[in-house]
């Protein structure tokens, strides 16, 4: 989230698309409906189902799942030809003025630079025409063709009304009056939030979903300022946490990169990092990359991280390929590449697709760790559970090991939540039985390894070896311990060199991460985390709820990174004067010495309007994006791309039906069903009573939802004799599922391109462990394809049968 | 005297005998009856501050527990509610969140380690000393077999692809940290959390 969920209270119109805010995140919900109905706010709904979102919407319209891109592209369309933008915004703070290189083309559903046979952009075409210094060229004027905003007129023409509605299903009328309620935000002071979940991320096209919608927020001038913002509503408690800290195949904490193959020292490594600004004056934030890298390096290796040996640099993994994904690692345990893998804390022979293909990986490996709270189903995958888990155990060769861990009932530390806050949470109790914390597993891990290769050498035990592990009880670290750690302090008294007096005595914890160095002198496990542990004490302990003006920023409730600051690109909230564009909610403004407000400005404090430094601190232009260079992997500007299993072509471009760049192993595209055999869209959801694959273990969530069903249109369901509670069979090319059919008004067939176009709906929720009756799980059913910049599974679109059968036996 | 809601409910609940059922003139019957009544159980809990496990609203909860933390008195976790000074849930939790309790105690949470033989039919109880011993020997052969440290160009590259981890994105900050201090220390790439789920 850039803001807070108590700002989105000042929203005057809140869009729920790609997301189901009120069944999956309902108390952070309520601040829509405070929205509502103290600010007057108008909710708007996009989704395939009625949701219960939708039902206290002020607005509904249905889309075809998979289709977001061209909708949103329809609007941006509509924005530029009724000029329904914040021009002096759009001018001032975004790219739409810059001048994109001669090379750079859009034709038939792809842009220049691709490669046939890779897959693949070279994407070198994909930026700004430099002038002598090295700087983008700019047209204030707007009238140089080759600007960005020009460039985006002329990509987004194609997408009139009635293509949208020829792809996406949703009636003309409806989406212009989405449309309007949109526009009406494009005034200096009036604010529209977007509140998005999975349904944007699980497609082949999830990244470019988000970042259509960012660029409609900044053509109407909705990013920076209270009430809106672009609001990823996250799933787990601490996923946040875990993708701050890196916890990712090509991440390193504080979204540092991990090093690459062709990255053969830590110089080459840094010459793509420079980030030298595109625009004169700008601050270019990444530019201190050093800085967070090498303080990183000595968190994690202390005094053997040195400049003699580039800080250890080649300690570090280097990566062959962009990712080891999921469903890249699942891939290689299918090919038998794979001896052992650890799954803490997550269950994949559930949580991702094509459950066949997972359950044939685990099946191949020497060994398999969990280490869990609960019984999960991955660590029985060897156990026959009759259709729901066929498994024929005397073939399964695989060792496993079922490590129960602490809960978060019983345990001390962090969590990151949507918005950014570290907020930290006590221990109640210990945990059942002989259960361990994480800390002490992962620890009783390394400590093991440890001895074993000072006893008998092996394969390059040096980062092992000098890992740093001063902690004072090294057998379960504690978590205050840890948390300063990736805080950081000083390792030698830090001099301010214009005074050459000491500032920071050596030892000290660091205030923030300005204070980071690049000549060893500073530690830091997680730049971005730098401030919450301080001298001052654990910061994310607080719990001071105090609200100025209540305005929903809690200043000192917890801790939110980076450096407190709550709304991010706050500086943008202001007019290039300094002045709030809305002055009944302003976050900082200029008082003619410096920034003040309600939150941390998120740009130099004391840098003067007049300088021009640009809001977007991190993007080495200053600017936020329409034209995203060459940040993406399937183009600077977004465009419609079929799922990969889709009922109907790319009517925009037949040839290019699916994202181009979409990596699909051979075996996966194998398994992919064609419309005729599979005539139905099908979508995952989540059902407000269950979380995941966790609560159908307690025994309340499994009574109220207890057995796997589909949700199915009246139509649909007429026409296939299926009745209210009936058994179905639903099938995809990968596999099938029998439950119960819940018929309902909720979905209704939609006209694709003249087309009527069924969906059904498929929640996600069990499998054959638990409290709740067995079932198949939905990932049953799921394509083994991910977004193409990401790679998160296509869960939300893919296509299926669905045929009226009988009650098992003994069901 | 400043008191939040949730102090003023523990305060009268304390009280509860003495002053407010007087106060509304129930006189000495009430009196009796009042004494009658079973104590409020929480007046007598440990109340220790948390965050809701599920998705990443991340409501303010206050969890309940029998036992003074002394030295010899186990916790027992007995309840578990909103927090109503939390700045987003102000007390409310949703139909996951008021569940916590059941998720807590449920029948399927493991309190033992527990292995499976190759081709073995069930689990059998084992130690954690011989859990992680043949863990940490699994890996360790494993990675001096396969450890890549130079690529076909020369290149240092001391990467691990033969086994994998997936993190848990329930798990805190900390315990994060310290993950990938292992699993990095160690070469390993085939590595994600549910950032992609």
């Amino acid at each position: 989230m850039t803001n807070t969920w108590q700002d989105i209270k000042n929203a005057n119109v809140v869009v729920v698309m790609g997301g189901n805010a009120a069944e999956a995140h309902p108390c952070g919900f309520k601040w829509v409906i405070e929205a509502k109905i103290e600010n007057g706010a108008k909710l708007v709904v996009v989704d395939p189902r009625f949701t219960r979102t939708a039902s206290v919407a002020d607005y509904y319209a249905p889309i075809r799942p998979g289709t977001d891109i061209a909708f949103l592209n329809g609007v941006i369309r509509y924005l530029l030809e009724k000029d329904a933008i914040q021009h002096e915004y759009v001018r001032a703070y975004t790219n739409a003025g810059l001048i994109v290189k001669d090379g750079f083309d859009f034709k038939d559903g792809l842009f220049s630079g691709y490669n046939e046979e890779t897959h693949t952009y070279d994407k070198s075409s994909w930026d700004y025409e430099l002038d002598e210094q090295g700087y983008a060229k700019s047209d204030d004027t707007w009238q140089n063709p080759r600007c960005v905003i020009n460039l985006l007129k002329q990509h987004v023409s194609r997408y009139t009304p009635e293509m949208v509605s020829r792809i996406c299903g949703t009636p003309q009328d409806k989406f212009l009056h989405v449309c309007e309620l949109f526009a009406s935000t494009a005034a200096p002071d009036k604010a529209m939030t977007s509140l998005f979940a999975l349904g944007w991320t699980q497609h082949s096209v999830g990244a470019q979903n988000i970042r259509t919608m960012a660029m409609v927020q900044l053509l109407l001038g909705n990013i920076g300022v209270a009430g809106g913002g672009m609001n990823a509503l996250r799933g787990h408690s601490n996923i946040q946490g875990l993708t701050d800290v890196g916890l990712l195949s090509n991440l390193m904490p504080g979204y540092m990169n991990l090093p690459n193959d062709k990255e053969t020292s830590l110089d080459v490594y840094m010459k793509t990092k420079q980030y030298k600004p595109l625009r004169p004056g700008q601050t270019s934030y990444w530019q201190n990359y050093r800085k967070f890298f090498v303080s990183f390096q000595k968190a994690m290796y202390g005094d053997a991280a040195k400049q003699e040996n580039d800080w250890a640099y080649d300690w570090l993994p280097k990566l062959d390929i962009p990712l080891y994904d999921i469903i890249k690692a699942f891939e290689m345990m299918n090919n038998g590449q794979m001896t052992g893998y650890i799954c803490q804390g997550f269950n994949p022979l559930q949580a991702f697709p094509d459950r066949g293909k997972i359950r044939r990986g685990l099946s191949k490996l020497k060994f398999l760790v969990t280490m869990d709270p609960l019984d999960t189903e991955t660590s029985r995958f060897w156990q026959d559970f009759g259709p729901q888990n066929p498994a024929h155990s005397a073939d399964i060769q695989t060792e496993v090991f079922q490590l129960p861990t602490t809960c978060f009932a019983e345990e001390n530390g962090s969590l990151v939540n949507s918005a950014r806050w570290l907020q930290w949470h006590w221990k109640a109790a210990e945990g059942p039985g002989i259960a361990k914390s994480d800390i002490w597993i992962m620890s009783g891990i390394f400590h093991r390894l440890r001895e074993l290769y000072r006893k008998e050498g092996g394969a390059f035990p040096d980062p092992l070896l000098n890992v740093t592990w001063k902690y004072t009880d090294p057998i379960s670290p504690d978590p205050e311990e840890l948390a300063k750690e990736m805080n950081g302090r000083a390792l030698a008294d830090l001099t301010d060199p214009a005074t050459n007096t000491v500032t920071t005595k050596a030892g000290t914890l660091l205030d923030g991460f300005a204070q980071l160095r690049d000549d060893g002198t500073t530690a830091s496990g997680c730049w971005i985390f730098s401030g919450c542990f301080t001298e001052k004490g654990n910061q994310m302990a607080r719990r001071d709820a105090t609200d100025p003006r209540e305005q929903g920023i809690a200043p000192n409730w917890a801790w939110a990174w980076p450096a407190n600051r709550r709304i991010l690109y706050n500086r943008a909230s202001a007019d290039p004067d300094g002045k709030p564009w809305n002055p009944a909610k302003p976050i900082i403004s200029w008082n003619g010495a410096r920034w003040v407000g309600i939150d941390v400005p998120d740009y130099g404090p004391t840098v003067k309007p007049s300088d021009g430094v640009g809001p977007f601190i991190m993007n080495a232009e200053g600017m936020g994006r329409l034209f995203a260079r060459d940040q993406m992997g399937d183009g600077p500007f977004p465009e419609h791309y079929e799922p990969l299993e889709s009922p109907v072509e790319n009517v925009l471009h037949p040839k290019v039906s699916s994202n181009p760049v979409a990596r699909v192993f051979a075996d996966d595209r194998a398994a992919f069903g064609s419309p005729k055999q599979f005539p139905y869209v099908a979508t995952t959801y989540r059902l407000t009573e269950h979380f995941h694959y966790w609560t159908k273990h307690a025994l309340i969530n499994a009574i109220l939802q207890p057995e796997e069903f589909i949700e199915i249109g009246e139509v649909l369901a007429k026409e296939k004799g299926i009745e209210q509670g009936g058994w179905v069979k639903v099938s995809s090319k990968r596999g099938e599922v029998i439950c119960k059919a819940y018929v309902t008004k909720r979905i209704k067939p939609m006209q694709v391109d003249g087309k009527p176009t069924h969906v059904i709906g498929v929640p996600i929720h069990w499998g054959f462990t638990g409290q709740a009756r067995k079932g198949y799980g939905a990932n049953t059913l799921t394509p083994s394809v991910g977004d193409a910049n990401t790679q998160t599974p296509e869960f939300k679109a893919f296509l299926v049968n669905v045929e009226k059968t009988s009650a098992p036996v003994a069901a | 005297m400043a008191l939040t809601r949730r102090e003023f409910i523990k305060f009268t609940g304390l009280g509860l005998a003495a002053s407010s059922l007087g106060m509304l003139g129930f006189g000495a019957a009430g009196e009796a009856q009042a004494a009658a009544v079973r104590p409020f159980k929480l007046t007598h809990a440990t109340e220790t501050r948390n965050t809701c496990t599920y998705c990443s609203v991340a409501c303010g909860i206050l969890i309940y527990s029998m036992g003074d933390r002394a030295k010899n008195a186990l916790s027992n976790i007995i309840h578990i509610e909103g927090d109503p000074d939390h700045p987003v849930n102000r007390g409310t939790l949703c139909p996951k969140g008021s569940a916590l309790l059941d998720v807590v105690h449920a029948p399927t949470r493991l309190k033992a380690p527990r292995y499976r033989k190759p081709g073995g039919t069930e689990f059998e109880e084992v130690s954690w000393d011989f859990a992680l011993d043949r863990i940490a020997r699994l890996m360790k052969d494993d990675r001096d077999k396969n450890f890549i440290a130079k690529n076909a160009a020369g290149t240092t590259v001391n990467r691990w692809t033969s086994v994998g981890m997936l993190a848990a994105s329930a798990s805190s900050s900390e315990t994060s940290y310290l993950t990938w201090k292992v699993v990095r220390s160690l070469g390993m790439v085939v590595f994600d959390n549910q950032a992609r789920v």
